[in-house]
């Protein structure tokens, strides 16, 4: 008799669970209006917001005259872990002191091998580079992913 | 080596079979491959074959400085990559004798227990999932973004954030944190309830877990089982209160034990766990001590000569970090001790005898990350 008892008495209390569930389910079918979470990307790309700090990929500042900061120290090559950054340069001779000096020729970022890891922003003595909110970075082919970060026609800001 | 028997009484003929599981496969997590030996529906015998996503990540350190390593251990458990980073950097501060700032130690507390529940949230939506209950996997996915967005706002990605690096973190806490965690708690604390009434009530899932996959203490402790798998066998072991570090020695939180050892009762302790998670924070977020966010250090760090080991409790055990360091300003060796290797030892032993059904259950609840795994 007990059995019995325990077996029916196992069915209704399973059943309970089950509706339990259900009555989760449907309580965030019927509010789902109040919750919804799902963005609407990429059609929602103009009013995309992104926190400040959000890393995406590594970029290098330039002002309106088309100046940066970057001095060519070579101190984010070293910092990065993974060889993501190369430092091209020339030597000048600065007129004034007659010192040989390094002047930026380009900044090469292999986006491919980076891990944003934020170590060359962090190292970078003038605050040259820094990352931006870039995050749509599908490309078709892989040489694509390297790029100078400074711009063509580009100069060091005098300070 | 295959047996065949005949069956006296119908003439049959059976053998023993082995098939493959994985390495894609939706249930492994990752890129795991199993090879089963079955009789008929039965387990007999369980062989992780590994290597589909060997980096030479301990290698790696070799030729990276100590500041460098940091980002690598993120891709290891990349669910506790929190954790991860947190570890080597304590074992860098223990081996130069820093002494980080208490904020740095209260933030560093709270993101991990923060990156606990992340890993916690993302595995209970995907055990629902593999035992054929979808709704959690998008109820988990819902709250998990609300810590993600934290994560974003304060350490500028969503997972493999490499917010720590030795001597302290890389910036301080953005000013919404504190609010935004608050807020968080209060929508979890109202969402846990119901992941409960959900999932760990359901007649199904209970009957799907309960008595699956029995571990005992001696084998989980023979096999070295550590974190929530281990607890679930009734083994303290929890890092955070045998050994604490950072600020795990100024708050109160229970340690979740459970004696069964099943499936159901590993599942029930990491459930547990996120309340004990809730309430660290809790006790912590308002008590942000004032001061810096880092030590300054040297630009290169070197370790004096010797060996260091520094351990933490990651979401799925006991991760630990051991230096071998010969003066330089890369390691000589540097070993990762990852929980999920250890825990995968023991799915041969607990899995036999049961259906293959079963052991994506029984993988569940042992709650693998492959990357950990296979470094
Ligand atoms: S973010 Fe890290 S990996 Fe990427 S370029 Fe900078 S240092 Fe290198
Ligand atoms: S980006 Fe900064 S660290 Fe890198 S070379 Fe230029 S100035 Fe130096």
């Amino acid at each position: 008799m007990n059995a019995v008892i325990n077996y029916f008495s196992e069915i209704i209390g399973g059943f309970k669970t089950l509706l339990q569930g259900m009555g989760i389910t449907g309580k965030h079918f019927f509010r789902a209006h109040k919750e919804i979470i799902t963005q609407q990307y990429p059609d929602n790309r103009d009013t995309l917001t992104f926190e400040d700090r959000y890393r995406a990929q590594v970029y290098m500042e330039h002002d309106e005259n088309n100046e940066h900061r970057c001095d060519a120290c070579q101190t984010c090559e070293i910092a990065c872990p993974n060889g993501s950054i190369e430092i091209i340069f020339d030597r000048v001779v600065d007129p004034e002191t007659g010192k040989k000096k390094k002047v930026l020729d380009k900044h090469i970022y292999h986006l491919g091998m980076c891990t944003l890891c934020n170590l060359c922003v962090l190292a970078c003595p003038t605050e040259a580079i820094k990352m931006s909110h870039e995050f749509e970075t599908a490309v078709y082919d892989r040489s694509e992913l390297t790029k100078a970060l400074n711009k063509p026609g580009s100069k060091l800001k005098e300070s | 080596m295959t047996t065949t028997e005949i069956d006296n009484k119908t003439g049959l003929v059976t053998q023993e079979y082995k098939i493959n599981m994985g390495p894609q496969h939706p249930a492994a997590h990752g890129v795991l491959r199993l090879v089963l030996t079955l009789d008929g529906e039965i387990i007999e015998k369980v062989d992780p074959d590994l290597g589909y996503i060997h980096r030479g990540i301990e290698k790696m350190t070799e030729r990276d400085t100590y500041k460098q390593i940091v980002h690598l251990t993120d891709r290891l458990d990349y669910l506790s990559s929190h954790i991860n980073n947190e570890a080597v950097c304590l074992a860098v501060e223990n081996a130069l004798e820093i002494e980080v700032p208490d904020r740095v130690k209260v933030i560093r507390t709270i993101i991990a227990e923060l990156t606990r529940l992340a890993s916690h949230q993302l595995w209970w939506g995907v055990m629902g999932m593999d035992i054929g209950a979808l709704t959690t996997f998008m109820y988990a996915f819902r709250d998990r973004e609300l810590i993600n967005d934290i994560m974003e706002e304060t350490c500028g990605t969503r997972l493999t954030m490499n917010y720590n690096k030795p001597g302290g973190l890389m910036f301080d806490i953005h000013p919404n944190f504190q609010k935004r965690v608050k807020e968080f708690i209060k929508h979890f604390k109202v969402s846990l309830p119901e992941y409960n009434t959900l999932l760990s009530g359901n007649v199904i899932f209970k009957k799907r877990l309960q008595g699956i996959g029995y571990m005992s203490k001696e084998d989980a402790i023979a096999y070295g089982v550590s974190g929530p798998s281990a607890r679930g066998s009734n083994i303290s072991c929890d890092v955070r209160k045998i050994h604490p570090y950072s600020a795990y020695d100024r708050v109160d939180f229970n340690e979740i034990l459970m004696e069964g050892g099943d499936s159901y009762d590993r599942y029930m302790v990491r459930m547990k766990e996120m309340e004990e998670s809730m309430k660290i924070i809790e006790q912590l977020v308002d008590n942000i001590p004032e001061g810096d966010f880092e030590t300054k250090t040297a630009a290169v760090l070197k370790l004096p000569k010797g060996e260091y080991y520094q351990k933490v409790e990651s979401a799925r055990g006991e991760f630990g970090v051991f230096i071998v360091s010969d003066g330089k300003k890369s390691p000589y060796r540097m070993k990762f001790r990852s929980p999920g290797f250890a825990n995968l030892s023991i799915l041969d032993k607990i899995s036999r005898g049961h259906k293959i059904a079963d052991l994506v259950a029984i993988m569940s609840s042992l709650d693998f990350v492959i990357p950990d795994i296979d470094r």
